[in-house]
């Protein structure tokens, strides 16, 4: 399954798919890049995982970004 | 103009320096020139006071100042805000605190955080954030809360400090990965 992997186009490993999932956050990824992703995240466990943790991060830092900026929080 | 005793608009706004410093100290990295920042705004906000009944409201309008005074800043201070001293992570794979085997595979698959919406909002996952937005190498740090805080896309930033997309994109994901290891670290873990 690994070797074989390798050696499709579009297959990609836990490793580059972390870094797209990461460079989705700042920037547009291509159409290649965004279908072998998604082919990646259908086949594997540990991906969507991480993937999940990138999204609350991103909502983290929108709860963070509000924070204090009513009169419920601590000025 | 050391006058009267202070407005009520003048009171209200000191109220607010702790708050604007503390975002200007994490953006900027230098309290020098935060506290510039934060002097600047101040001042234009007593040269067109306006009135707002609610606090809230009061903050609002000031960060929106603040985060335009800030920009100013780092503009006028492009080399010194991207110049990477050398002790950043300049050759380190940014990626290699993330164990793969050579097959590219997760050595240990990542954990799961669940679903932590509530948390997210508390004043000690707060804390959290900016500790671990804090302890990021200033350039990687003033480059993540310009897109974060000061929610600016890539190529405002590019273009504003005269970045290179490859360097800023190098940069974000270092800042995000050490990020997510913090907050693996101290939140998610320690709960």
């Amino acid at each position: 399954m690994n070797a074989l992997m390798k050696k499709l186009p579009l297959m990609r490993s836990c490793k580059e798919v972390t870094a797209l999932v990461i460079a989705r956050e700042d920037r547009e990824l291509p159409l290649t890049e965004q279908f072998a992703l998604r082919m990646h995240m259908a086949i594997c466990k540990a991906c969507p995982t991480f993937e999940r943790q990138v999204i609350t991060m991103r909502n983290a830092m929108r709860q963070w970004r509000h924070y204090g900026a009513d009169d419920e929080s601590p000025s | 103009m050391h006058p009267q005793t202070p407005t009520d608009f003048e009171q209200q706004l000191v109220a607010q320096r702790s708050y604007l410093m503390r975002f200007a100290r994490l953006q900027l990295r230098n309290d020098a020139w935060a506290e510039d920042a934060v002097s600047e705004t101040i001042l234009a906000a007593l040269a067109k006071p306006l009135a707002f009944e609610a606090r809230s409201q009061l903050k609002t309008w000031l960060v929106g100042i603040l985060k335009h005074k800030i920009i100013d800043s780092m503009r006028q201070r492009q080399r010194e805000v991207t110049l990477d001293s050398g002790s950043e992570d300049d050759n380190a794979d940014p990626l290699e605190h993330i164990a793969f085997k050579t097959d590219g595979h997760f050595a240990e698959k990542p954990a799961d955080w669940g679903n932590p919406e509530q948390d997210l909002r508390s004043r000690q996952f707060m804390a959290i954030m900016d500790a671990c937005t804090g302890k990021l190498p200033p350039v990687q740090g003033r480059l993540f809360l310009m897109r974060e805080w000061l929610e600016m896309s890539s190529e405002e930033i590019c273009k504003e400090l005269a970045l290179t997309p490859t360097n800023l994109y190098v940069q974000l994901h270092r800042a995000r990965l050490r990020l997510r290891e913090c907050l693996e670290l101290h939140w998610f873990a320690a709960r």
